[in-house]
């Protein structure tokens, strides 16, 4: 029985491991979302992030300048959907779609090009342990509860903490009142003075930045550190498709999150609790690993139909969203 | 009375169009100005550039004798320039105070002026060394707490929004008592009748501390209760000083309210008249650049059998309540029958029900005998419905912005000859040009985008469509709504020509004093019930006013129900038809 629980301990903890690069890449898009933009990018953005977080915290070893590479990695990329569609007004969906491309194509040429003349900087044993160690101390001691809730890294909470954060910030402060302004209609928040552009700049830039959080996390705790030619995966889509399944709620991103974390988690723990709990989740060996690759991909669709069916007014989307603001149309 | 502003040959063109041509005119303080102008003379375009949405080509624009160049509407702002636009620029999501607050800056935390005050008003220059070491320490205090205070300035101008809340509906609540509106302003502006939506957007401008208004068409939108309440507030704000720029259409309020009329035509200034010396015909004159008739006809046909008839109709509108309450009414050939009733009252959805664009809950509605229940939009056009409906937004419904007239014109006859995959552009080209003629469109070619014409063009376009169509039951909602006067006549004119034909009209409109004179029956509603319907002739402004409220229901006054013709197509018992 001890093992069954440790089991089912494992898959949630699993879950929260995979659905941490899930809430801040869903966190970094509610901004840009919020503030009128529809960033399609999250995936390059993600890729951008990790590389440059990774290839600068295994060069030196340190977990704050991993942290603080991918931020600026983000921030670089938010900086380039910035310009191209609030100044120079080019069309929000394509390029979000340029820049998923563009970062993508980035992380693997600087990944594959360091691979291939073996340059790929390997992490130091200092650093394998800043990964691996974690949680909080005392509290993670507690037996059962402790390894559920306290055992993780500090990305983990980070993670928590920024959604928390940015959910305040929408909905409780006076310039989250002037980014949503932003958002829901440009002319109204024009009308009274709002520099609507400059809102979206600074949204946009900062909600990038915490998506390569997201990405130098896939990079580092989902990955090792180890080069693999796809280190998002399909994650960053996924944090497009949840922004909407949280309602533009970066709060209930975070459960939100979890639970697409726990569909990823499945295929890896799936064998374990079968064999934990034989007599329930035995036919699920039966179920070739492909399906549950498959799954978080399955779902989202369900919930992006589910969503657009429900008639409610009181959605969060806003009203700007995916529209350029310029001033003198008619 | 000196000019408050000034504009110099502002000239404002968009691509080929010559919006405003070296276009001068003055404001003067404590003035209710009206700018009086057709459709497309760019009175609207004029009063962007000067609260700072468009930028001018060229010309200058004085404020108290002062040249200024207004980059945004943060910067007319400040200068004291406050619009409300046509189209309100609110967002739905946010209560009253947070649209009008939401703008509002933290006024910087002077630190270092206010170290040097707190330096120079408590000198350390004591010679008694006591007395200096008390003065040194208390200055020191006097230093930390302003530092203190600066941090908490900072983080309170970050979180602003919560401890302030209950200090700006306060705020706001003020001004709103001060200048007699009423308005909720925790009420979520999606929760708003267009009438508060204005006076939330009027509220704003004020609360901006706005010295100069720019209104466009605020008139258009309202009922005449609002209209007068709109009035008593502009005076109150004209004692205050503030200098008024109102842009209407209607004459009779361009008589009322304002002290001088300036008049544009075709994006050129033509002068400025004082209003006690100018009556309609002066100032159509004026508008037009010529002579003009105004008297609306009612020509007198014979009236056919019904041809649309509807029975205890009940619709739902979006949100799933009641809109159209078992309501029945009927419409002859030949006969013009006017809607009246406070703005969304069901009229858009009694169009939509009809035109098969919305779901019927229960109910029949008839054409010539024939139920149109189920049936779908293009069957419905086919047997001879049209309808045209322009919303307050007017570009809302009907036409596609981006695309030329040409092709918008050819949205509904595109199935025409059925095998032929290819679109016959030169015929609608013919057809759009021929519109353009015949409703003096202001445009510079047939393939032009809708969007850029201004909004009165725009509606021609779209009534003159559903008309090209040769229909037998025209449903028409708003048809003039914010046409200037010769446009609007042309439209009766176009509509009058129909009912000669044995075209059967509903009318649904706002102005009673037109309706008066230009349906021949007139049904009002109230919250989607049947009040009754009156004889045009017979019928009183007032009367109409109180069955519009509720305040008066025929159906319960004569107790007899409204709306069933004695011969109808549907059942052959008898009633009495409804005359008063």
């Amino acid at each position: 029985m001890n093992n069954a629980i440790m089991q089912i301990i494992f898959t949630f903890g699993e879950a929260i491991r995979r659905g941490t690069p899930l809430l801040l890449g869903t966190t970094g898009e509610i901004l840009n979302e919020k503030s009128g933009s529809l960033n399609l990018g999250v995936e390059g953005t993600m890729a951008v992030g990790a590389i440059t977080g990774a290839l600068l915290g295994l060069a030196t070893s340190s977990m704050f300048l991993a942290l603080l590479g991918a931020f600026v990695g983000g921030m670089f990329c938010g900086l380039i959907y910035a310009f191209l569609t609030i100044t120079l007004k080019a069309n929000q969906n394509v390029t979000g779609l340029a820049i998923t491309i563009f970062g993508s194509g980035l992380c693997l040429f600087l990944g594959e090009t360091l691979k291939s003349t073996n340059k790929f900087p390997a992490y130091t044993t200092e650093f394998f342990n800043a990964m691996t160690s974690g949680g909080i101390p005392l509290l993670k001691d507690i037996p059962y509860i402790g390894t559920l809730l306290f055992s993780y890294n500090a990305l983990v909470y980070i993670a928590i903490v920024i959604a928390l954060i940015v959910w305040f910030y929408i909905t409780k402060t006076k310039s989250g009142l002037r980014m949503r302004a932003a958002g829901e209609n440009p002319a109204a928040a024009d009308s009274v003075g709002i520099n609507v552009d400059a809102e979206r700049y600074k949204n946009i830039i900062i909600g990038s930045g915490i998506m390569g959080l997201g990405g130098v996390y896939m990079a580092l705790f989902i990955n090792n550190g180890l080069w693999n030619t796809d280190w998002i995966s399909g994650y960053g889509w996924i944090a497009v498709a949840l922004v909407i399944f949280a309602n533009w709620s970066s709060a209930r991103a975070i459960w939100g999150s979890y639970f697409f974390g726990l569909l990823l988690a499945l295929k890896s723990r799936m064998p374990s609790l079968a064999s934990a709990f034989p007599s329930i989740l035995s036919w699920t060996t039966e179920i070739p690993t492909e399906l549950f690759d498959a799954l978080p991909f399955i779902v989202t669709i369900l919930v992006l139909a589910i969503s657009s069916m429900k008639k409610n007014k009181k959605t969060g989307s806003p009203a700007g969203l995916g529209l350029n603001y310029f001033r003198e149309e008619r | 009375m000196t000019n408050i502003v000034e504009i110099r040959n502002l000239t404002k063109t968009f691509g080929e169009v010559v919006a405003n041509n070296n276009v001068r005119l003055d404001i003067r303080q404590g003035e209710i100005l009206a700018l009086l102008g057709e459709n497309g003379s760019g009175k609207t375009t004029l009063m962007n550039m000067l609260s700072g949405i468009y930028q001018p080509d060229s010309g200058d624009i004085l404020i108290n004798g002062k040249k200024v160049v207004i980059h945004s509407p943060e910067e007319a702002k400040k200068l004291g320039i406050g619009m409300v636009h046509q189209h309100f620029k609110l967002i739905d999501t946010l209560s009253a105070a947070d649209n009008i607050w939401m703008g509002t800056e933290p006024e910087p935390y002077y630190l270092d002026e206010k170290l040097a005050f707190a330096d120079k008003c408590n000198p350390c220059d004591a010679t008694d060394p006591k007395q200096l070491s008390v003065q040194k320490r208390r200055n020191a205090l006097t230093r930390i707490k302003l530092r203190l205070g600066a941090l908490k300035y900072k983080a309170s101008s970050f979180l602003k929004s919560q401890p302030l809340k209950k200090e700006r509906f306060r705020i706001i609540d003020k001004i709103t008592g001060d200048f007699g509106f009423e308005l909720d302003s925790r009420k979520l502006v999606s929760d708003m009748a267009v009438s508060e939506k204005q006076t939330c957007e009027i509220i704003k401008v004020l609360f901006y501390g706005a010295k100069i208004l720019i209104l466009d068409e605020p008139t258009a939108v309202l009922t005449t209760q609002e209209i007068r309440k709109l009035f008593a507030t502009m005076r109150k704000m004209k004692e205050r000083g503030c200098s008024i720029v109102i842009i209407t259409h209607k004459l009779n309020e361009v008589l009322e309210i304002s002290d001088r009329v300036a008049i544009m035509r075709k994006g050129e200034y033509i002068t400025t008249v004082y209003t006690k010396d100018a009556d309609e015909q002066l100032l159509t004159e004026l508008m037009v650049g010529e002579k003009v008739e105004l008297h609306i006809d009612r020509p007198q046909t014979d009236f056919d059998r019904p041809l649309l008839e509807i029975r205890n109709l009940t619709v739902k509108n979006d949100e799933g309540s009641v809109a159209i309450d078992d309501m029945s009414f009927y419409i002859r050939g030949g006969e013009m029958l006017g809607v009246a009733g406070i703005s969304g009252c069901g009229q858009k959805e009694l169009c939509e029900a009809i035109a098969g664009l919305r779901k019927i809950e229960s109910g029949e509605i008839n054409h010539k005998g024939k139920s149109l229940i189920g049936l779908p939009p293009k069957k419905i056009i086919e047997m001879g419905i049209s309808m045209s409906f322009i919303p307050e937004d007017r570009l809302g419904m009907g036409l596609a912005p981006s695309m030329s007239i040409t092709d918008n014109m050819m949205l509904k006859t595109y199935s025409e000859g059925k095998f032929n995959p290819f679109v016959n552009r030169k015929k609608a080209r013919e057809r759009a040009k021929q519109l353009i003629e015949q409703l003096n469109i202001v445009t510079p070619s047939t393939e032009t985008p809708v969007r850029r014409l201004s909004g009165g063009n725009v509606q021609k376009v779209l009534v003159g469509r559903e008309i090209e169509s040769s229909p037998n039951v025209i449903i028409t909602a708003y048809p003039v709504r914010g046409l200037d006067i010769n446009s609007s006549y042309a439209i009766y004119d176009i509509l009058n020509e129909q009912k000669k034909n044995g075209v059967g009209i509903l009318f649904v409109g706002e102005d009673l004093d037109v309706m008066l004179a230009l349906c021949d029956k007139i049904m009002v509603i109230c919250h989607g019930k049947l009040m009754g319907v009156v004889h045009a002739e017979k019928a009183t402004k007032e009367q109409l006013g109180l069955m519009m409220t509720g305040a008066l229901d025929l159906q319960i006054e004569n107790a007899k129900p409204y709306g069933i013709a004695k011969d109808s197509n549907i059942t052959e018992e008898a009633h009495d038809d409804n005359d008063q």
